[in-house]
Formats: structure tokens, C-alpha cells, sequence
């Protein structure tokens, strides 16, 4: 597709010399402005794809495939080359903001590093600059709460404080790790609305790891669907939760609670997902499926584009789509 | 202070810090001013006064020639606090500098430095020193630079430990993340998370300084007499121990007040340097 932001193609990271998948053959876009939802339990390799689009996986790591950003593949960049895309036109948020910032500098020196590594601005401009990033994401008081450390601020403060930081040298992509998960559910809402505004605002791209469905519904536009390490279904979040086509995202929404007239029970997916060193032959989530048939045992299946932007790896998507959305 | 403001935090010094400061401020200025609180020259010789018990005139009393215990131990300073410092500070420096490059990279610059560590450690400390000493001949420069030989791979060890722990924590990533150079990260973010170990090792460390300098004297490889070094002193009153125990008591105070003031002051850096979370 020409008018990706952002293109992962075939994306794997294997982890001990190949002994562990985490992530396997993952291929998605993002267009410009657009907030893409990667869902999945915890161990599904959401995370690990974030990391491996900004080649920050751990040593023992390898990733393969093709990560292009506006055409250029960031996994065969020269070091110099992968820092001046990191942080200046990629920037990363993670989902502990406790200790993703430096205990021992004060936020203005962070901010400011950012802008001394990716911009021309002088020390004045860089001064104005923090200033004007504190207002735009709500931290009240700038000039007083730059010179303060990050233990002088709360959770959902210092949160604020990462995003002001990735944001300094205007990104045009946020890779978000699950970052408002360690918040409380107020605060929670608050820094997606924020993430919203900004992307709006500055007309950035946003790919927004969570676990949490409701997050999914609230802020993103498409979503794609991880379990064990694969994608097992993609669309517009309108899309998916109306129609879901694979079992195990029926089941996910399913153990939603939502407000309806009449109370209906929770349903739960049974099971754990499998160990990623030893995934069961066939769709990985069949020992889990209610709908699981002879094929899904043996045979892999896989993303099939049913749609333009909806596609799912399921033998069995007529019986699930009849099963109707649990929402 | 408005009563908007958020209560400045009040820094409240650990009490082992204001007493071991305290300690060491007397000693450094005793050490450059020494003439100003010695009564007599350290170096004259009086032999109407020869090994006298300490009384008003000589509050030390004096040794064998007749020289003022009280005024060698007073111009040791000079020499013995120059031995805690230039003695670790190529060593904190240059191991804080390795360990952190080596603590960052891990992989087979780890494992070489590791061996490096197994090598070193397997002497004693002394021995080493006094080995390297003497195929360099004895003195004071010749020990900075035995103890340098060896003494950085403490520090490094303890950075390279420190750095480990630091470099997996998400603010390392973060800074990957936003681009920046390796060395940046390593000085710039992490050294000064990981510091704080070396520091208060560095503290022990002139302490430790100070007795091996005196040790060397002791045995004639570090500082030479006639000067006024406490580990000279007390080798010179090696003979008298019996009959004039004041030439080597006193010195022996002096090392042991210093070491003091030394270890005190690191236990309250430690407390003062622990990292808010």
C-alpha cells in the first residue's frame, strides 16, 4: 500500500537461537493519522513487535523481515541513521512510567536532550520549547515542574511527562506500550484523551499496545489482533467488534463486561495461552476453541484478506460470525 | 517561602556525614597549613630532649633525636592526606570508566574483564603492590602507580555490577529509543544511577590508602625517611615500643582518627546519594 506511514512486512523475532517465536510473520500499515490498536493477552508478542519495529529487543533476540518506514527499512539502517528515526520521527512510550524516566535528571534536562539530539533550536528556543511541551500535555505550572525531578511527580504526571518528552522533536509516529496500564482508571482515560488530542494536533500516527479492550474501543481506529505471536485478525475496530471472525476474538470480547438492558454472563476463554517454545501443531489456539475442527489440529491457517483491511486466520470464521458478536 | 509552594525538601545531613566531613575538613587544612599548628620544625633534632614522655613542653613527647612527636605527626598530614587522594583517584576514575564501558557491552569484553578481576583478586592487595614496588623501587610516586595498576578493578567491578542492573531498566530503553548515542546513554543516564556504590567504596578506599601508604613506609617502599609520614613514625619507634611508646601511638591515632572521619563520611554519602524513587 503507497500511503503507509509505516509498513511491517513478514516480521519474526525469534529469541535463543531461534528456539522461541515470539513474534511470527506479522505484517501490518499505518496510515498517517490513524491509531492502530495491537491487542492480545499478555505473552502475545505485542510487545515484543514494538520493540523489534524500534530494533530494541534484548541482545538474544534476532528479528527478520521488513519494517519500512515511508519506504526506508529501519531493520537495515545504520546506527546513525536508526538515531536520527528514533526519537525524531519515531518516538516511544512504555507502559511503566516509574521507571522509564531518569531518576537522577531533572525533566527539563530531559526534555531538552531530546531537542539538543533532533532539532536546531537554540538553548533559548529549547527553553520556550519545554515550556509550550508542558502545557500541550497538561502539566501545569511548566517553568517550577521542569526544574523537579520525576519522583516529585505522580504516576500520571510522569506519564504525561514521558509523552512530552517523545513528543518534543514532533514525531510523526508514537509506539504506545500499553500506557496506561500501571495508571488508575481516571488517570487512564485522561492520558488517552491526551494521545488523542495530540495526534490530532500535531498529525501523527499512533500504534497503541494493550491487553484492554475497552481502551481498543475508545481511542483506536483499526486493530489487529495478536495470539501467540501471530495475528489472527485485523479490521476497523467498528468492524471487529460488530463481526468478529476469529474464535478467539469473539472470546476476548466476550470477556468484556459491558453496560447492556439485560445482564448476561461473562464468558471466559478456558485455558492459558500455549508456552511459545511449544506452541500445539496446527492454529495455536485450537486447544482453547470452541469451534475447533479437524483442520485447525493439523493445518496452520492463515491471514486471509476477506475484505480491503479486514483479514483473519480462521477455518471455522462462517460458524463464528453466525455465533454473532458477544457485545 | 509563598504558601503555594511545595515544601522545599529540607536536606537534613546524616549525622556520620557532618562528623566525618568535620574530620577530613581539619585534616585537609591541617595537611596544607601544617607549619601554622606545629609547634616545632618536624625535622630538627634536639638531643637535650632525647625520647622525653609526653609533658607541656612536648605534648607527644619526643624520639629518639629528640624531634616533637606532635609536629611529625602534624606535617604527616600533608603527605598521608596527598596518599588517600592521589593514591584512589586514578584508580576511581579510569575503574569507573571501564567498568561502565564494560557493564554497558557485556559480552566478550565482560568475560576478558572477568578474567582481568579472577587474576587480581587472587593476590592479596599488599603483596601485589609491594611486588610492583619494588621492581619500581620504592617512593611515593612509584606506589600511586602500583596502587593504580591494581586498584581500578574495584571500582570497575563495582560500576560494572551497577551498570548490569541499570541498563536493563526501562529508562535505558527510553533513551534508546529517543536516539541517543550509546556513550550518551552509558555517562549520561546510567553512570550517574550507578555511581553511588563507587563513591562510598572510594571513601573506604582513602582510608585504606592512608594504611597501605603507612604500611609501605612502614616497611621502607613508600614515603622515605627523614620525612614525616605515620607509617615512617611508627617504624622508627619500633625499637623504643617498650620504653617510648608515644612515637608510634600517636601516629597510629592520627591513622586511625582519619580513617575515621573517611569512613564516616562515606556512610553518610551513602545515606544522602540513596536514589529517590
Amino acid at each position: 500500500m503507497t500511503d503507509a506511514m509505516l509498513e511491517v512486512r513478514n516480521l519474526t523475532t525469534t529469541f535463543g537461537h531461534g528456539r522461541l517465536t515470539a513474534v511470527n510473520d506479522v505484517s501490518f500499515t499505518v496510515r498517517p493519522g490513524e491509531v492502530l490498536g495491537l491487542v492480545g493477552e499478555s505473552g502475545s508478542g505485542k510487545s515484543v513487535t514494538l520493540r523489534s519495529i524500534m530494533r530494541l529487543t534484548p541482545e538474544s533476540g534476532a528479528v527478520a523481515g521488513q519494517v519500512l518506514w515511508r519506504g526506508r527499512d529501519v531493520l537495515k539502517m545504520t546506527a546513525s541513521d536508526l538515531r536520527r528515526v528514533r526519537g525524531g520521527q519515531i518516538s516511544m512510550i512504555f507502559q511503566e512510567p516509574m521507571t522509564a524516566l531518569n531518576p537522577v535528571l531533572p525533566v527539563f534536562v530531559q526534555i531538552e536532550e531530546n531537542l539538543r539530539a533532533h532539532t536546531d533550536l537554540d538553548r533559548g528556543a529549547r527553553a520556550a520549547r519545554a515550556r509550550e511541551l508542558m502545557d500541550l500535555v497538561g502539566i501545569p505550572d511548566a517553568a517550577r515542574r521542569l526544574r523537579e525531578y520525576p519522583h516529585q511527580f505522580s504516576g500520571g504526571m510522569r506519564q504525561r511527562v514521558m509523552i512530552a518528552i517523545g513528543l518534543a522533536s514532533n514525531p510523526k509516529l508514537l509506539l504506545a506500550d500499553e500506557p496506561t496500564t500501571a495508571l488508575d482508571v481516571t488517570i487512564q482515560d485522561q492520558i488517552l484523551k491526551l494521545i488523542l488530542d495530540l495526534r490530532d494536533q500535531l498529525a501523527m500516527s499512533v500504534v497503541l499496545v494493550t491487553h484492554d479492550l475497552g481502551v481498543v474501543a475508545a481511542t483506536c481506529d483499526r486493530m489487529a489482533v495478536m495470539y501467540a505471536g501471530r495475528i489472527v485478525e485485523t479490521g476497523t475496530v467498528a468492524q471487529v467488534f460488530a463481526q468478529p471472525n476469529h474464535a478467539y476474538t469473539r472470546g476476548l470480547l466476550g470477556s468484556v463486561p459491558h453496560a447492556g438492558t439485560e445482564r448476561s454472563m461473562l464468558l471466559s476463554i478456558e485455558g492459558t495461552p500455549p508456552p511459545l517454545g511449544a506452541l500445539p501443531a496446527g492454529c495455536a489456539f485450537h486447544p482453547r476453541c470452541d469451534f475447533a475442527t479437524a483442520p485447525c489440529r493439523t493445518t496452520l491457517p492463515v491471514l486471509e484478506d476477506i475484505a480491503p483491511d479486514r483479514s483473519v486466520a480462521c477455518f471455522n470464521r462462517a460458524a463464528v460470525l453466525a455465533a454473532g458478536s458477544p457485545i | 517561602m509563598s504558601d503555594t509552594a511545595a515544601p522545599r525538601a529540607r536536606m537534613i545531613l546524616p549525622r556520620p556525614l557532618i562528623i566525618g566531613g568535620a574530620i577530613l575538613l581539619a585534616s585537609v587544612v591541617v595537611g596544607l597549613f601544617p607549619a601554622l599548628f606545629a609547634p616545632f620544625d618536624p625535622n630538627a633534632f634536639d638531643y637535650g630532649a632525647l625520647l622525653q614522655a609526653p609533658s607541656w613542653a612536648h605534648p607527644m613527647g619526643t624520639d629518639n633525636f629528640g624531634r616533637d612527636v606532635l609536629s611529625r605527626v602534624i606535617h604527616a598530614y600533608t603527605i598521608d592526606m596527598q596518599i588517600a587522594v592521589f593514591a584512589t583517584i586514578v584508580p576511581f576514575v579510569f575503574g569507573t570508566i571501564i567498568g561502565a564501558l564494560v557493564g554497558y557491552a557485556g559480552g566478550w569484553a565482560e568475560a576478558l574483564f572477568g578474567r582481568i578481576v579472577d587474576a587480581v583478586i587472587t593476590f592479596p592487595f599488599l603483596v601485589l603492590v609491594i611486588a610492583i614496588v619494588s621492581v619500581l623501587g620504592p617512593g611515593l610516586v612509584n606506589m600511586y602507580i602500583a596502587v593504580g595498576v591494581v586498584g581500578w578493578v574495584f571500582y570497575a567491578r563495582i560500576i560494572a555490577a551497577e551498570i548490569k542492573v541499570q541498563k536493563r531498566l526501562d529508562y535505558a530503553d527510553a533513551g534508546r529509543a529517543m536516539g541517543y548515542t550509546h556513550l550518551r546513554i552509558i555517562f549520561r543516564h546510567l553512570l550517574p544511577n550507578a555511581i553511588t556504590p563507587a563513591i562510598v567504596y572510594w571513601m573506604t578506599d582513602m582510608a585504606l590508602a592512608i594504611l597501605l601508604g603507612s604500611s609501605l613506609g612502614y616497611l621502607g617502599l613508600g614515603a622515605q625517611p627523614p620525612a614525616a609520614e605515620w607509617g615512617v613514625q611508627i617504624a622508627d619507634g619500633k625499637n623504643f615500643m617498650a620504653t617510648a611508646w608515644w612515637i608510634s601511638v600517636f601516629p597510629g591515632l592520627a591513622i586511625v582518627l582519619t580513617g575515621l572521619g573517611f569512613s564516616l563520611t562515606g556512610d553518610g554519602l551513602a545515606e544522602v546519594l540513596r536514589t529517590k524513587r
